[in-house]
């Protein structure tokens, strides 16, 4: 009997993430500069560390509500109209999830039947087209464009879509490539989604961070509030990562379905943290601006840098990542990766582990000091010379 | 753009004037201008390096907090004698205060003696100076919001999604 006949088809066939792979490389190297790390380099608040410690100290360590405690929701209701003028009803609107990628995996196995498609534009995050897949649904990827800054088009979408389409996912703020989208964009395709009745999941973990522009969700577009389940967290905002707390918003309906599907997978999300997540979404606001402010600052010196070396590189108004076009190099973006590792000792991720259409670019983290971030963009200048 | 050069050079004055430029959107002769500027207003009034001298085993220093009660003079209150006293360069810093005495003295010198003959040939003796209370600093934690004795360790894993 073989043990590995026993996995399910569905896992066993499943690739590992690109990310993973790329992982193991670097860490074999062991002392690399790497700005591979899609979190905060700062410490989670203290504010927000004292809290939890004090709840801990208080004993408050049995389950919570499975839908998050009352009080974290409606600290999360006020959060949402104050910074984004968005309102949601605590007791049947909001659900608190174990971080956002819980959030994208209820909701779409809340939603989906098998054989529906689900609309993915790339690149983006490496969890959506398995979350898809382990939910029964069909991923149909949109390969957005580096001369439309990567932001998904009206007519992109209306040309992926099928009689199957179901769910549009909308991953702005976008991780790898740090493209935004603007109201008057959005506008454009809320036209598309509403034309199709489709439901959107916008994942908008990297709301709080974004440069010159203030992030405007989806749901906040006439038409679109019904339709949409906005997916999000503290882990980017607050540099809580580790403290695994999401939510996700939306429509009574969809929220009381997934809280269902989430009260027998997790039962709830970890209390100690949902009080830190109290602190942090009351009295944080100055911490995400500052920590906002720092990143702002290393985003110019990385384009900056970017540039002045001639690789093309468009401006990223969003999440702390830069997403620089390497194919002037000659090389894909495994081969650039690797070689760069070996010969300078700088780990960064290829862009094609965010999806096809990232191969030719890579993914470089500023969220690290601007010291570590002037040594990398020496390193890579020095080995892309080389080539160019 | 003269209060954000300010808030950057005071979190890190070793900022290039070229990365000032990228950082405010500006260019580097426009920042250039605008720091000689603050240095001229004296807004800008030095630039030094935060050090650690507890780590630094053959280098002694000792600091002590002294709180003063002063007779404050007819017409010019605390300033003349404030003035006078900053003078002294065992004096590393100088506070007018609120409360139950009138000035913090921060005083800084290489042996505990020669903080306490400053305090009791040169400060106390002064016609004006009342009182004086002095405490020693034993441990220095955080100083210009820096934690001293926390080694920053990356702790994230190397590559992440």
């Amino acid at each position: 009997m073989s043990i590995a006949n026993k996995i399910s088809t569905k896992v066993a066939t499943m690739p590992p993430s690109g990310i993973r792979k790329f992982f193991d490389i670097v860490t074999e190297m062991g002392d690399a500069i790497s700005l591979g790390v899609g979190e905060p380099d700062f410490d989670t608040p203290w504010h927000v560390r004292e809290e939890a410690i004090y709840s801990l100290e208080q004993g408050k360590t049995v389950y919570s509500a499975n839908a998050g405690m009352l009080p974290l929701r409606e600290e999360i209701s006020r959060y949402m109209a104050r910074r984004f003028d968005l309102v949601y009803n605590p007791t049947n609107q909001i659900l608190v999830t174990v971080g956002g990628s819980e959030g994208i995996d209820v909701a779409l196995r809340t939603l989906l039947n098998g054989g529906e498609e689900v609309l993915i534009p790339e690149p983006s995050f490496v969890a959506y087209m398995p979350c898809t897949i382990f939910a029964g649904g069909i991923p149909v990827t949109i390969a957005t464009k580096s001369e439309n800054d990567f932001k998904l088009t009206a007519q992109e979408l209306e040309e992926a879509i099928t009689e199957k389409s179901k769910i549009l996912i909308l991953p702005y703020p976008n991780n790898p490539t740090g493209a935004i989208l603007e109201k008057s964009e959005l506008l454009a395709i809320s036209e598309v989604i509403k034309k199709h009745d489709l439901i959107v999941l916008s994942d908008e973990i990297y709301a709080e961070l974004t440069y010159g522009v203030k992030h405007v969700s989806i749901a906040s577009i006439e038409g679109m509030y019904e339709r949409t389940v906005i997916l999000s967290g503290l882990s980017k905002a607050y540099a809580m990562t580790g403290w695994r707390i999401g939510y996700a918003l939306g429509p009574a309906e969809i929220i009381e379905a997934m809280t269902k599907m989430h009260q027998y997978v997790l039962m709830c999300a970890p209390t100690t943290s949902q009080y830190g997540a109290i602190a942090a979404l009351r009295d944080g606001d100055d911490d995400v601006k500052y920590m906002c402010d720092a990143y702002n600052n290393r985003r110019k010196l990385m384009l900056d840098g970017f540039r002045k070396m001639g690789l093309d590189c468009f401006e990223p108004k969003g999440a702390f990542y830069v997403f620089p076009c390497i194919k002037k190099t000659g090389m894909n973006s495994l081969e650039f990766c690797e070689k760069l590792l070996q010969e300078e000792k700088v780990a960064v991720v290829p862009g094609d582990a965010f999806g096809k259409s990232g191969d030719g670019y890579i993914r470089c983290s500023y969220a690290y000091s601007i010291d570590e971030l002037k040594e990398a963009l020496l390193r890579i200048e020095r080995f892309v010379q080389k080539f160019l | 753009m003269k209060t954000k050069i300010l808030k950057l050079l005071e979190g890190n004055a070793k900022y290039s004037i070229e990365d000032l430029a990228i950082i405010l959107d500006s260019t580097p002769e426009i920042v250039s201008s605008i720091i000689a500027q603050l240095e001229d207003e004296q807004i800008i009034c030095g630039y030094k390096t935060l050090i650690n001298w507890d780590k630094i085993t053959e280098t002694e220093i000792v600091t002590a907090l002294v709180e003063v009660q002063i007779t404050p003079s007819r017409g010019t209150g605390f300033d003349r004698i404030a003035q006078r006293l900053s003078l002294f360069k065992e004096v590393e810093a100088l506070y007018l205060m609120s409360g139950g005495f009138d000035l913090t003295v921060i005083v800084k010198s290489k042996t505990l003696k020669e903080v306490a003959t400053f305090v009791s040939q040169k400060l106390a003796v002064i016609d004006e100076v009342l009182t004086t209370r002095t405490h020693f600093v034993l441990k220095r934690y955080k100083d210009h919001s820096t934690i001293f004795e926390q080694a920053k360790v990356d702790q994230r894993m190397v590559v992440s999604p």
